[in-house]
């Protein structure tokens, strides 16, 4: 799921600036995990920059449930 | 003439005449000594300070009571006289009850909520963790109530890309407990959905009771997706906001509570993205800083030969310093051990001891020869002695020894002979045989003798 992902994005980027921020990685290391927080970051940041969100309703109808936008004039 | 009846006529007509003029009443009492056999039926005795009156609910209208009774509680109740033939006792059949005090549906709620929380419904090792941040969630809740529309705008408003489906349902009245009940359900199916909100305004108790119903508190409880739970006020609490994974005090705090603000997301990630870059930056510097200096110490090996020579001097230096510390400390060692073996040498004692020996010996031969001497001389004093006792001595002296014969024994008193007798006598230098010719006895011997 999407904002799992996210979530998981943050906390592992929040690892990474840890880690670099001790400063106790070889110079490999340390470029791969700059990196991957760059990657990370930008992730991040995409996210939560998505489109607009959808607001709908279920409805009910002798099939089962149906899913329609929700104009808040139900 | 008085009327004789059987006890079954006058129970009948007792029955007749209570049943008639009592029908319907109220009574008012307290609840006491309540069982509820197996039949499911609820007897107990009403009481007050003077009197009591047994009273039983059938099984079919305890469910319109709508809460538990339970020993000492204060009732009003409705019901009819009945009386039981068989054992000729009346009683009050029941049909309807309230709690005195308190009201009907509060005295239910509390006993709903005693019952599910022992039942460990509100456990909060079975709560669910809330997600961070959310990527659809379900309300169920009026679709045209004051509730939705506070969440909407606030959702909208922190973070403007989270997707919302509104299951829609009644939630006052006694339609609603199904309602929400399903829609919970039907929300866990979609898969997606990730949090669930059920949510209405402000209302009247009964209004939010609804929210108590044990239907709903086990489908909350049941429920896979975290439900928060955000009814009435701040002041209401219901049975659903001890069930849910989470309680909101308004539908308002719901929204805010599960939906984070997108800008400070935006922050944090920013915020970590700029610690990160500067130092990887900060370390970038160190490295090429680093490699600079090694570089340019790289640059000298004559300087580092020299060091190194300077540093083979003082080691060998150092070696021979050691080296002789060494035998001087040796030296000395040898030296003073040799001395004190000096000291401990044998021979010395040996001389000494064989001198100690020597005069030993001569002591000890000394010693011996005063001994032999000490023996002669004790040796010849007494044979001397020996000389003056012996009786030969003083056979020289002119002594005889008289012997009767032939037994050969001393005769030491005249007694011991007779005239005639034979004896013999010895002298110094021999012996002769004699006759007895005579006894005389001396005048002592004879007076003693009578």
């Amino acid at each position: 799921m999407k904002e799992k992902k996210f979530e998981e994005a943050l906390e592992r980027l929040e690892e990474i600036v840890k880690k670099i921020e001790a400063g106790d990685m070889t110079l490999e290391e340390s470029l791969e995990a700059f990196e991957e927080g760059i990657k990370l970051s930008r992730l991040c940041s995409k996210k939560l920059d998505e489109a607009e969100r959808k607001v709908e309703i279920l409805l009910k109808d002798n099939e089962g449930v149906d899913i329609k936008p929700f104009t808040g004039e139900d | 003439m008085q009327e004789i009846l059987t006890v079954t006529e006058l129970t009948k007509s007792i029955k007749s005449l209570l049943e008639t003029s009592f029908g319907f009443l109220w009574v008012t009492g307290e609840i006491s000594n309540l069982r509820q056999p197996r039949s499911g039926h609820v007897y107990f005795t009403l009481k007050d300070e003077n009197s009591q009156i047994r009273a039983v609910v059938f099984r079919q209208t305890l469910r319109n009571i709508g809460f538990d009774l339970e020993d000492g509680m204060n009732i009003i109740c409705r019901g009819r006289l009945s009386v039981y033939q068989q054992r000729g006792e009346y009683q009050l059949i029941l049909d309807a009850a309230e709690p005195k005090g308190v009201g009907a549906l509060q005295l239910a709620f509390e006993q709903m909520k005693k019952h599910l929380e022992e039942e460990g419904l509100f456990d909060p090792l079975h709560k669910k963790k809330i997600p961070f941040l959310p990527h659809r969630i379900g309300i169920v809740t009026s679709a045209t109530g004051a509730a939705i529309r506070d969440i909407l705008n606030i959702t909208g408003r922190r973070f403007p890309s989270i997707d919302i489906l509104i299951a829609p349902v009644r939630v006052q009245g006694i339609e609603a407990p199904p309602e929400i009940c399903d829609a919970i359900s039907v929300l866990n199916s979609i898969e997606d959905i990730d949090v669930i909100i059920i949510t209405r305004g402000g209302g009247s108790l009964e209004d939010l009771f609804p929210f108590n119903d044990e239907r709903v508190a086990r489908v909350i409880y049941a429920s896979k997706v975290p439900v928060i739970s955000a009814v009435g006020h701040e002041i209401d609490f219901t049975i659903a906001d001890f069930v849910a994974d989470m309680r909101a005090p308004t539908p308002s705090a719901a929204a805010e509570l599960v939906v984070p603000m997108k800008k400070e997301l935006l922050a944090t990630v920013e915020t970590l993205r700029m610690r990160m870059i500067s130092s990887h930056r900060r370390m970038m510097g160190r490295l090429v800083e680093k490699s600079i200096i090694l570089r340019e110490r790289l640059k000298d090996p004559k300087r580092q030969i020299e060091d190194l020579r300077i540093n083979v001097d003082d080691i060998t230096n150092k070696l021979a310093e050691n080296l002789r510390h060494g035998f001087d400390t040796r030296k000395s060692h040898l030296q003073n051990l040799t001395a004190l073996l000096k000291l401990m040498n044998p021979s010395v004692k040996i001389t000494n001891d064989l001198l100690k020996l020597d005069s030993l010996r001569k002591n000890m031969i000394a010693g011996f020869q005063r001994l032999v001497d000490d023996f002669k001389h004790k040796l010849q004093k007494n044979m001397a002695m020996l000389d003056i006792l012996s009786p030969l001595a003083v056979l020289e002296r002119g002594y005889g020894i008289v012997r009767k014969l032939p037994d050969g024994a001393i005769i030491k008193n005249v007694s011991s002979i007779m005239v005639g007798n034979r004896i013999n006598v010895r002298v110094s230098s021999g012996a002769f045989d004699a006759e007895v010719t005579k006894i005389s006895r001396e005048k002592k011997y004879e007076r003693k003798k009578i």
